[in-house]
């Protein structure tokens, strides 16, 4: 019954874009392309890619032109290829970013536009509270939930000192705040390492000696590899309970293997959650990308999904701002993370897990779901945010 | 701050101290004998370390890798000599450094098309993978103690070769006066080629060691250079002495600093003002003691001989 009902569906929306004029979809992805988080930018690429491919090169029975382009991770860079999107290819909808400050750079060129712009991973709390906008969506989370993950579990799991470790920028002191807004235990000391950080003795012969019981870090990239294996090579895995976030997940464990084992890492999803779609989709991108998937492709496959969903409902017609935002708020899509919703801020409400590192049967890395710790999870800004 | 912790993070800083003289050394010598401003020596650590990556993919034996990689890293060295620097000896310093400024980014972007952008990692050679208990609760591996070992053996190596061989005269003579090193009917072109190989050798072999316990990676050379550049100048530039004697101090103050600076400050100001000031003031720290070294000793604690 159903497949004929969206036989039917798919009948009268193909005819409808001809009525309504929009020959082709443009979108515009913005994200990380070189330097060490290249990693991050390719798996956006290939889960948007993958949803693409699937659909047929068209979303929303649209026929859809991708254009993809590095930001190079500099603030400048990205304005300059996001106003090339919105000015010289009048895209229909930006995608990007992978990194808050880039998201940051190129929100005002996209969204004075009045173009639609979706994040599949960036999620500042910048543009989440007071800052929000009609025509920003993020797919993927508020920054600051994965880390406060972590803290409600410690928490809940009654952990006696923590030991806290991030790099000494905006977003390292922000996982710091996210732990601590749900610990409560004592601190064993606080610790902020240089961006890029190369050796962790200092840090890790401090770790040995306060007497701490777990450890919360924020480690992203190259640092994360590093750190990883000398917490692993200094034996304090067997002593500290490891917990982090953007540390160990399907970037970095090709690197770190059986050094990350059984760490644990907060997030929205893992590849093997058990959701309706979700099995077929982590083995569709492992055999036509060859490595597995992370929250960043996932997170990216929705975002393809949820743009497919609404250009549907609109029936091809992208020229009426209004409807679309609706369409899109509505995200009315077969989501692979099992629950999504919008909030009145755009960003989602959805299941947060704690995850945990294992090696697969294949002898691959994954992070698995470990416990669900929030469900239906909305950010602390939404309040803030004057859209409904 | 207990003894035991401050002996460890010593025994860091004199790790680190190690490895930074390994890439030190080369760049004064090229520096201070040829007077060239070489950017690249940070990408040739780089290379090191992924030729390491490399050949322990294809041998799966760490010594062998090390040795290949070694040679490798030497004849990569010669030939950016023989293709990129040999041209700008005699041009002036802004032309130097833009020309190995472009080796940086070539050989940045080449890695990065060979084996990707996402950081890759060797394990630790068998017979130097265990660990021992340093206290309670906190195992050293052995390979960082074999890496302090082997530093400090090249080190002694080096200044015996400075020291007591003809070709250790001729660069002590080279870092001194040039020109007339030249005029006594001394190839200064073979002498320099001699000293850059040997340099990009030195660097590879600090990528190769450091490629065990840091994460390969592109660029992973380019913030090492800088403190490299700092290291030379509070040793006197063109002295290996004096690299030795301010890697080692580099190496000491950057790990004490990182380990301290934030606890020192909590007995002065307020916890959370001590979280904000003390790893920004552990990062400055060692340009503090390069800004306080030049102005006692403008030259650097060893200066070479005779250099004006």
């Amino acid at each position: 019954m159903r497949k004929i009902l969206t036989g039917l569906a798919m009948a009268t929306l193909m005819a409808a874009p001809l009525a309504a004029g929009a020959e082709t979809l443009k979108i515009g992805m913005i994200v990380t392309l070189s330097g060490p988080p290249a990693a991050l930018g390719k798996q956006v690429e290939d889960g948007f890619k993958l949803a693409l491919d699937e659909l047929g090169g068209s979303l929303g029975g649209v026929d859809t032109e991708l254009l993809v382009e590095d930001d190079e991770l500099k603030p400048d860079v990205a304005i300059t290829k996001a106003k090339g999107f919105v000015e010289r290819d009048e895209v229909d909808i930006v995608v990007g970013t992978i990194f808050s400050n880039m998201l940051q750079a190129i929100f005002k060129p996209v969204t004075q536009s009045e173009t639609f712009l979706i994040s599949p991973n960036a999620g500042p709390s910048t543009f989440a509270g007071r800052n929000c906008s009609p025509y920003f969506f993020a797919t993927s989370y508020q920054n600051n939930q994965n880390f406060e993950v972590l803290g409600k579990y410690a928490e809940e799991k009654g952990f006696e000192k923590v030991f806290l470790m991030a790099p000494n920028y905006q977003a390292g002191k922000d996982s710091v705040a996210g732990f601590k807004s749900y610990f409560t235990g004592e601190i064993a000391d606080e610790v902020y390492t240089p961006l890029g950080h190369k050796d962790f003795s200092a840090e890790i012969a401090r770790m040995a000696t306060s007497g701490a019981d777990a450890l919360f870090t924020f480690m992203p990239g190259g640092m994360g590899v590093r750190f990883v294996k000398q917490f692993r090579q200094a034996g304090l895995a067997d002593k500290m309970t490891f917990l982090s976030a953007f540390t160990v997940d399907e970037t970095t464990l090709p690197a770190q293997k059986d050094d990350a084992l059984g760490f644990f890492g907060a997030g929205n999803w893992a590849p093997d959650l058990d959701t309706p779609g979700n099995a077929e989709f982590v083995a569709a991108f492992e055999s036509t990308y060859g490595y597995v998937p992370g929250t960043y492709a996932m997170q990216a496959y929705d975002t393809a999904k949820l743009i497919d969903a609404a250009v549907r409902t609109v029936g091809g017609d992208l020229s009426d701002k209004e409807a679309l935002r609706a369409a899109l708020k509505a995200a009315d899509f077969p989501t692979i993370r099992g629950e999504f919703a919008f909030n009145n801020n755009h960003y989602p409400v959805q299941d947060f897990y704690l995850l945990q590192v294992a090696k697969r049967a294949d002898g691959k890395f994954q992070t698995e779901i470990a416990e669900k710790v929030f469900e239906d999870y909305a950010d602390s800004y939404a309040a803030e945010c004057a859209m409904n | 701050m207990s003894t035991t912790l401050m002996l460890i993070q010593a025994l860091n800083g004199l790790q680190l101290g190690v490895l930074l003289f390994l890439i030190a050394a080369g760049l004064t010598l090229v520096f201070g004998v040829m007077g060239f401003i070489n950017l690249a020596h940070g990408v040739q650590y780089m290379v090191g370390a992924y030729l390491m990556v490399a050949f322990y993919g294809v041998t799966g034996h760490f010594l062998a890798a090390i040795l290949l990689a070694l040679v490798a890293a030497l004849a990569i060295g010669l030939a950016l000599e023989f293709l990129v620097f040999r041209h700008f000896y005699d041009r002036s310093h802004l032309d130097q450094v833009i020309a190995t400024f472009g080796v940086i980014l070539t050989l940045n972007q080449a890695v990065k098309v060979i084996w990707g952008p996402a950081p890759l990692i060797i394990p630790t050679p068998d017979l130097l993978s265990h660990s021992f208990v340093l206290v309670e609760g906190l195992l050293y591996p052995v390979f960082r103690i074999a890496i302090i070992g082997l530093g400090l053996g090249v080190a002694v190596l080096l200044w015996a070769l400075v020291r007591y061989t003809r070709f250790g005269m001729l660069v002590r003579a080279g870092a001194t006066n040039p020109e007339m090193v030249s005029a006594l009917g001394v190839d200064i072109r073979r002498l320099f080629l001699v000293v850059f190989g040997f340099g990009a050798m030195l660097a590879g072999f600090a990528g190769a060691m450091a490629a065990p316990i840091f994460s390969v990676e592109p660029g992973m050379g380019d913030d090492l250079l800088i403190i490299a550049f700092v290291v030379i100048v509070i040793g006197g530039i063109g002295s290996i002495q004096g690299a030795f004697v301010a890697a080692l101090l580099v190496g000491l103050v950057d790990t004490l600093g990182r380990s301290m600076a934030t606890d020192v400050l909590k007995l002065l100001v307020e916890p959370a003002a001590a979280n904000q000031i003390g790893p920004a003031l552990a990062s400055m720290m060692i340009y503090l003691l390069m800004a306080a070294i030049l102005f006692w000793r403008p030259r650097g604690l060893f200066p070479a001989a005779g250099t004006a």
